[in-house]
């Protein structure tokens, strides 16, 4: 005799925001075209249940310098040459997949002196030149260095609608204040906590922010090393946003790459277990778990480091969204 | 689905409509004050319904139902070793927690010469990896008939047996197929799959027969249930669901719906774990690897793996590691002296606090920095620096009694020992507890440490 099986289906009474990041000609910008992310009304992927009108979206991280050692072979091997260019390295990912560029800059230039608002102005437009794909432009996470980079930036793009991070507690006004005068959007960091995060998304909304032009960063530990405390932490802002709470509906971003190559499973190439299996297929897949754990808990941009990654990354977002 | 007090209370004589019964109300012979006390604790699981001799029959079903876990219990073991798949109670583990990790198996094909079969399964079983102190270990090996030849399965079954002592899955839709292969388990007691609607009668037979537990295969949850129900109704209760739609996207929903309807609806047809096949999901090494660790993290009781590659393996099994972890006891570090990059005696002393994370954010990024060092964690009772500083779990007393009680003073030649810029207030009173050392104040964030030790130490 045929069973009847109701499945049961939420209603939920919200829906993420969608955010639109980069602007093309008719906009005011010079980006082929726009990056949009958000609009979800149902947890991730699950199609019987609601829209995903905008799947996630992959960035790769291109640097103001070339990282040097601080990438292990199996990593800088991949892109080569292009790591001293940041246009070439910004085509170089475009190729691979990406689709979103994020400039990084550090606290030394390309020449090893203190990186300024000039060299960070130049570095932009090189990038901005070499590829039509929206940006976003991360400082090097201290206070005052973060605001000399990110203002510049802020002018050097007016009008490409790029995304500036990160707004931290201890720092975000002067940063919310350049991308609000130049058309941009910012990042929310905070680590690893509900409160913490829709907390700033207020702070930064008071200044006159739109919600549309703030995107949360919840903040990731690498696979192995606090990965559920983000993923926790990321469903929890998911399921909150599409209750109904309009302080946490904002699209999320997340760093796996970063997390992932700073692990010693992902850099140490010897004097490790043999449990842990080849070092370059290890590496690589160190950082794709964590991305692919961390899609699956609801971000919306990851930001990667590795083309094979980015590879992978795409096909799952394609199988998921298909 | 657990009842709550006022729904117990409900169903005792104290708020009975029929007189006899409602004679009895509050009558303590339970032992408790009031029905609704004894409820509470039935609620509470702190107490037995026996000791209620009033309550009527139509009662206990309902209670007796209301305590069956929503998704069944399945164990598979083998010489010492276990996996568990069930008794799940949460969509999301910050909910409570997940219970039961996926188990893991990998697929030995029966067409492969006995020799490799052996090998395979030799290293599948040796393989063992240490994280934070818990050794990670692959669950068990699925037989896959490929060769659709009785004889050649059950060989291969005998190869896996006698090279070791493991949990099995044997897989194969011919009933006479799996018989083969149950002889020669070598005294384990497999899972078998699959029982589909064609072959579920003789598949009942034999589980029954080897008191196995049955995978039951459908491609669409009302298939599933109607095959449940009438494997229950012959007699075979543990039962395994394996949902054939394979994709990220199909997987995905479909195993989110199954276990809604059994936490949320309590749909008992649907109420047992489930198995996942990846690798008939998508073709590609790296890929399978990403729906495997889909599948571990939305639902899956059993996930079985194409191949055998430590470098694919690592990974999965930590993600399940993380993700199977309680989320209200945070894995901890043992508390002691960790020595990072080979110190020497004059190498630098840091201090840090025994949350796992801490530690290995801490850890990580002396490691990477490649400089030699000394770390002292202290026993903050698995807290983080700023927590275990505000619970007082990690203030100037507790940081010299870990100084002084795990002797470092006589593994380095210098007095001076770093502190988290996070409590850098604490140094004044470090000073005094710890006469001719030094304290030096370290960064806030573990990711400056490659700097700090570079430069200011």
């Amino acid at each position: 005799m045929p069973v009847t099986v109701e499945t049961p289906v939420e209603k939920w009474a919200g829906v993420i925001r969608p955010i639109s990041v980069g602007a093309t000609a008719a906009e005011g910008g010079t980006r082929g075209k726009a990056a949009v992310v958000g609009g979800q009304s149902t947890l991730p992927f699950l199609g019987f249940e609601g829209q995903t009108p905008n799947p996630p979206l992959v960035a790769v991280e291109v640097w103001n310098r070339n990282p040097g050692d601080e990438w292990p072979d199996a990593l800088a091997r991949a892109w080569g040459e292009t790591l001293s260019d940041p246009g070439a390295w910004a085509q170089q990912a475009e190729a691979a997949g990406a689709d979103l560029i994020c400039l990084r800059f550090f606290s030394t230039d390309a020449a090893g002196a203190r990186i300024s608002g000039a060299s960070a102005r130049a570095t932009l437009r090189r990038v901005l030149s070499a590829t039509t794909l929206p940006l976003m432009v991360f400082g090097p996470g201290q206070a005052e260095l973060d605001n000399d980079v990110l203002v510049a930036c802020a002018e050097e793009g007016a009008g490409e609608k790029l995304v500036l991070g990160a707004c931290e507690d201890k720092n975000y006004r002067t940063i919310v204040a350049a991308a609000m005068a130049n058309g941009h959007l910012v990042t929310a960091k905070t680590p690893m906590d509900v409160n913490l995060s829709k907390q700033l998304n207020i702070l930064i909304h008071d200044m006159g922010m739109p919600m549309e032009r703030i995107i949360t960063d919840p903040t990731t530990g690498g696979l192995g090393y606090g990965i559920e405390y983000g993923y926790s932490v990321m469903e929890r802002l998911r399921l909150a946003g599409l209750q109904g709470d309009g302080m946490t509906q904002q699209p999320m971003l997340v760093t796996p790459g970063e997390e992932a190559w700073r692990t010693k499973e992902a850099r140490a190439a010897e004097g490790v277990p043999a449990a842990w299996g080849d070092w370059a297929s290890r590496a690589v897949n160190w950082e794709t778990m964590t991305a692919g754990a961390l899609v699956e808990s609801g971000a919306d941009i990851v930001v990667l480091r590795h083309p094979e990654t980015v590879r992978r990354i795409k096909r799952m977002i394609d199988a998921l969204a298909a | 689905m657990a009842l709550s007090g006022l729904e117990i209370y409900k169903l005792l004589p104290g708020s009975s409509k029929d007189p006899v019964e409602k004679a009895h109300a509050n009558c303590k012979e339970c032992g408790f004050p009031t029905c609704l006390a004894f409820a509470m604790k039935l609620a509470a699981k702190q107490a037995e319904l026996s000791s209620c001799p009033y309550v009527n029959a139509e009662a206990k079903a309902k209670l007796a139902a209301a305590a069956t876990p929503p998704v069944r219990l399945i164990t598979l073991s083998a010489d010492g070793r276990e996996v568990k798949a069930g008794n799940e109670t949460v969509l999301f583990r910050h909910e409570k927690t997940f219970y039961n990790p996926a188990g893991v198996f990998v697929r030995v094909a029966d067409n492969m010469p006995a020799d490799q079969i052996a090998s395979l399964a030799k290293s599948v079983a040796d393989y063992k990896v240490d994280y934070v102190g818990m050794a990670l270990r692959i669950d068990g090996l699925a037989v896959d008939c490929v060769s659709g030849d009785a004889a050649t399965f059950a060989s291969a079954v005998a190869a896996v047996a006698a090279a070791t002592t493991i949990p099995m899955i044997l897989v194969s839709e011919n009933p006479a197929v799996i018989e083969a292969g149950l002889t020669k388990t070598g005294g384990v007691t497999p899972l078998l799959c699959a029982a589909t609607a064609a072959n579920w009668e003789a598949m009942a037979v034999l589980a029954k027969a080897a008191k196995a537990p049955l995978v039951v295969r459908a491609e669409s949850m009302p298939g599933l249930a109607e095959l449940t129900e009438k494997l229950v109704a012959a007699g075979v209760e543990d039962l395994v669901l394996d949902l054939a739609v394979r994709d990220f996207g199909a997987s995905l929903s479909g195993m989110t719906q199954l276990r809604r309807l059994a936490l949320k609806k309590n749909f008992r047809p649907l109420g047992y774990p489930m198995i996942a096949f990846p690798y008939l999901g998508t073709a590609e090494p790296g890929m399978e690897m990403l729906l495997a660790g889909q599948q571990i993290a939305k639902y899956a009781g059993f996930v079985v793996l194409s191949r055998f590659d430590p470098a694919e393996v690592y990974p999965l099994l930590v993600l399940r590691a993380n993700l199977f972890t309680d989320p209200q006891k945070p894995i901890q570090v043992e508390p002691g002296i960790y020595e990072i990059n080979k110190p020497t005696a004059d190498a630098p002393l840091l201090v840090t606090t025994n949350f796992s994370i801490t530690y290995f954010a801490v850890a990580n990024e002396m490691e990477s920095s490649g400089m030699p060092a000394w770390l002292l964690v202290a026993d903050a009772e698995g807290m983080s620096v700023l927590t275990a500083w505000a619970a007082g779990k990690f203030d100037a007393e507790k940081i010299a009694k870990s100084v002084k009680n795990t002797g470092i003073a006589d593994k380095i030649s210098h007095r001076k020992v770093v502190i988290p810029g996070h409590v850098a207030v604490l140094m004044g009173e470090l000073e005094e507890e710890l006469p001719g050392w030094q304290i030096k104040v370290g960064p806030r964030e573990a990711v400056d440490l490659p700097r700090f030790l570079k430069t200011a130490w």
